[in-house]
């Protein structure tokens, strides 16, 4: 008998699941790779000395803490719950995605693995990527549709200025789900040698738990950082969520503590058909994408369908499987912002706080300031202010007619 | 019908079902059951392709533009099982169109229409629980993918739960064409048979009569995929079953003589 033992059905006590969700759908040639990954994963995650390291560059080289900031006129202009911006954006690279890149770019270093590839929508995991690679001397690729290339081009450029390679996906939808699709067939190809450096909480296993732990630091200072201004836990948490790593890395402090609500806003895109959005629980359905079983935006023969938002960064078909399990347990709500909002919630916050947001985290400030107006002035809403606008400005020129 | 390998090396063909149309998919098909082919594998046409090359991932385009369903695939299997009793039919997907349309009764239309086996190309053996249930309740073989990285334990696993035959991935990577068969095969199959009594098929990268005669010194059979399909691509819909069917002949000359 093998020793390897096959459960009859997945279930929560397996690693690497959440609830029904989650698990690894993958060709077996990543196999190995995979359980190399969780095994050195694991072992770096207890040792003292990697932790050091990564804290001394999370500290030294990307800037946390991160402010918690209160929004005193954005909070006034709504009337209603007092709104904090946690300032993700202000980290070096401009967005949360620095955190996971030192983390996953020292493991790669550890690991031995010279060659780093990862996939990039908005570019702000590609340059995190790009810039984690320059500091530890690793050979990075970066996998990037070419609709994204061309609406976040700055991005696009950074890269290739902090050296690494930049190559276009003209397959699909020539967006992240396509990039994620020809990282893996490159790391299927160059698998003993390259270490795949994955952006979100997505993925086979271990990935997603990988990396909810190395953003688990936003909610960690958030709640700490609260408690020292008002002394008290938030009444809500807002992130946006494409693939969900700074919604998890938001949420997850806060799971046990059942008064706090924590929604995560998805891309409404431009309308509710099929194609229009990347709203995946309005609209999706539990499927497999890309090594993760969790909800899929898919057709009725389970072709993956297209999707549509302004952000480069939302613009994907499924999310990540931990949200799938916060979703079904109703632990977290998720609720969708269309691309109008979002445009409008990047003038809100510019013109009141004089702070640009990216167009992932403006879909997070619409959704808070639709609810904050709804909330007593005594409650506190926290935004996961996850990555900053100047990335978007082409965008932002020609959809505001700047 | 339990797959067999009647020659020597046994020929395993894999066709995009649809591409260029599910017509010219039977015609091919069964134009490659009588130039020799033991096994055909019917693949399911998907949107995000990521364990195949540019030439499997084209094909896969055209037959989803086509509006090629899994349903079609097995009404197409049903078809080719009718006219030819004695050929192997695998059924080969991705796992999502299989679970939306149902995992049993995947398993049950699959079986009713005549398919030997099923190959999940995302789908590894731990998360096989409930496939493999499914599957064992109307006797369809099960066929699991095996790697050259794949540690002994894992080969262990996937031999104790194929049934059929086992198909040996010759080299790390998408599927595609190659120069020369990597030596990762060879090494691959003996390990391989340490633990299984199965025929072992060796695939990926496997596109002319002098790799299958170099497969054949150690595998019951060669797996022939994006090297079909993209004489299809480059041929008219009429020409493609005798184009095929030459290919696939041509595969064998040098060892016409072991023909039993």
């Amino acid at each position: 008998m093998a020793s390897i033992v096959i459960p009859a059905s997945p279930s929560e006590s397996r690693p690497g699941r959440f609830g029904v969700y989650g698990g690894r759908y993958v060709p077996e040639t990543l196999m190995a790779a995979l359980m190399e990954l969780e095994r050195e994963y694991e072992i770096a995650k207890a040792d003292a000395a990697f932790q050091a390291e990564l804290n001394s560059l999370l500290t030294d080289y990307a800037g946390r803490p991160t402010p918690l900031y209160f929004a005193k006129r954005l909070t006034e202009s709504l009337c209603g719950a007092k709104i904090y911006l946690k300032r993700e954006d202000l980290l070096h690279t401009g967005a949360h995605k620095i955190n996971n890149s030192l983390g996953q770019g020292l493991l790669a270093k550890r690991m031995g693995k010279k060659r780093v590839i990862a996939e990039t929508g908005a570019g702000q995991h590609g340059v995190a990527t790009a810039s984690a690679c320059a500091l530890l001397g690793l050979e990075c690729v970066i996998y990037m549709g070419d609709v994204d290339m061309e609406r976040q081009e700055l991005n696009v450029k950074r890269m290739r200025l902090l050296g690494a390679e930049v190559r276009g996906v003209s397959s699909g939808s020539k967006t992240l789900k396509d990039a994620i699709s020809e990282a893996m067939r490159d790391w299927v190809t160059n698998v003993r040698t390259t270490y795949y450096l994955l952006g979100s909480a997505l993925g086979a296993h271990p990935y997603p738990t990988m990396v909810r732990d190395f953003h688990r630091c936003i909610g960690k200072e958030m709640k700490e950082q609260l408690r020292a201004k008002e002394g008290r836990l938030p009444d809500a948490v807002v992130a946006c969520v494409g693939g969900g790593s700074n919604a998890i890395g938001a949420f997850y402090e806060f799971l046990g503590d059942k008064g706090v609500r924590l929604i995560g806003v998805e891309a409404g895109g431009r309308g509710s058909a099929l194609g229009e959005h990347a709203a995946r629980f309005q609209g999706g359905a539990p499927g497999v994408l890309q090594g993760t079983y969790s909800y899929v935006l898919q057709d009725d023969d389970g072709q993956i369908a297209l999707t549509h938002s302004v952000s480069a960064g939302l613009d994907y078909a499924s999310i990540g499987p931990e949200h799938a399990m916060l979703h079904d347990t109703g632990r977290a709500e998720y609720v969708s912002q269309n691309d109008a909002a979002a445009l409008d919630a990047v003038v809100k916050l510019a013109r009141t706080e004089g702070i640009l947001p990216a167009l992932e985290s403006a879909h997070a400030v619409a959704e808070a300031m639709r609810l904050a107006p709804k909330m007593a002035a005594s409650e506190i809403l926290v935004v996961n202010l996850s990555g900053r606008g100047d990335k978007d400005m082409g965008i932002l020129v020609r959809e505001l007619k700047l | 019908m339990p797959i067999r390998f009647e020659h020597k090396p046994g020929l395993v063909i894999y066709l995009t079902a649809g591409d260029p149309s599910l017509d010219a998919t039977r015609a091919i098909a069964l134009a490659a059951i009588d130039a020799g082919a033991d096994v055909i594998e019917l693949g399911v046409p998907f949107s995000d392709p990521l364990a195949d090359g540019p030439v499997i991932q084209r094909a896969s385009e055209r037959a989803l533009a086509r509006g090629t369903r899994l349903r079609d695939v097995l009404a197409l299997a049903k078809q080719l099982r009718a006219a030819r009793p004695a050929a192997g039919l695998v059924i080969f997907s991705y796992l999502n169109p299989i679970l939306r349309y149902g995992l049993e009764k995947f398993a049950e239309d699959a079986a009713a229409a005549g398919a030997d086996g099923v190959l999940a190309t995302d789908l590894i053996v731990e998360e096989a629980g409930e496939y493999l249930a499914a599957l064992g309740h109307v006797h369809l073989a099960p066929i699991f993918l095996a790697a050259p990285t794949s540690p002994d334990d894992r080969l262990e696993a996937i031999a104790a739960h194929s049934r059929g035959f086992i198909y040996a991935i010759s080299r790390t990577g998408i599927t595609g064409k190659q120069q020369s068969l990597a030596a990762d095969a060879a090494a691959l199959v003996a390990r391989i048979r340490r633990w299984s009594k199965l025929p072992v098929a060796v695939g990926f990268g496997i596109s002319n009569a002098q790799h299958v005669a170099q497969v054949a010194e150690f595998a019951d059979a060669a797996v022939i995929g994006s090297a079909i399909v993209e004489l299809i691509e480059r041929s008219t819909a009429e020409a493609a079953p005798g184009a095929v069917a030459r290919f696939i002949e041509g595969l064998r000359l040098p060892h016409a003589a072991l023909t039993r």
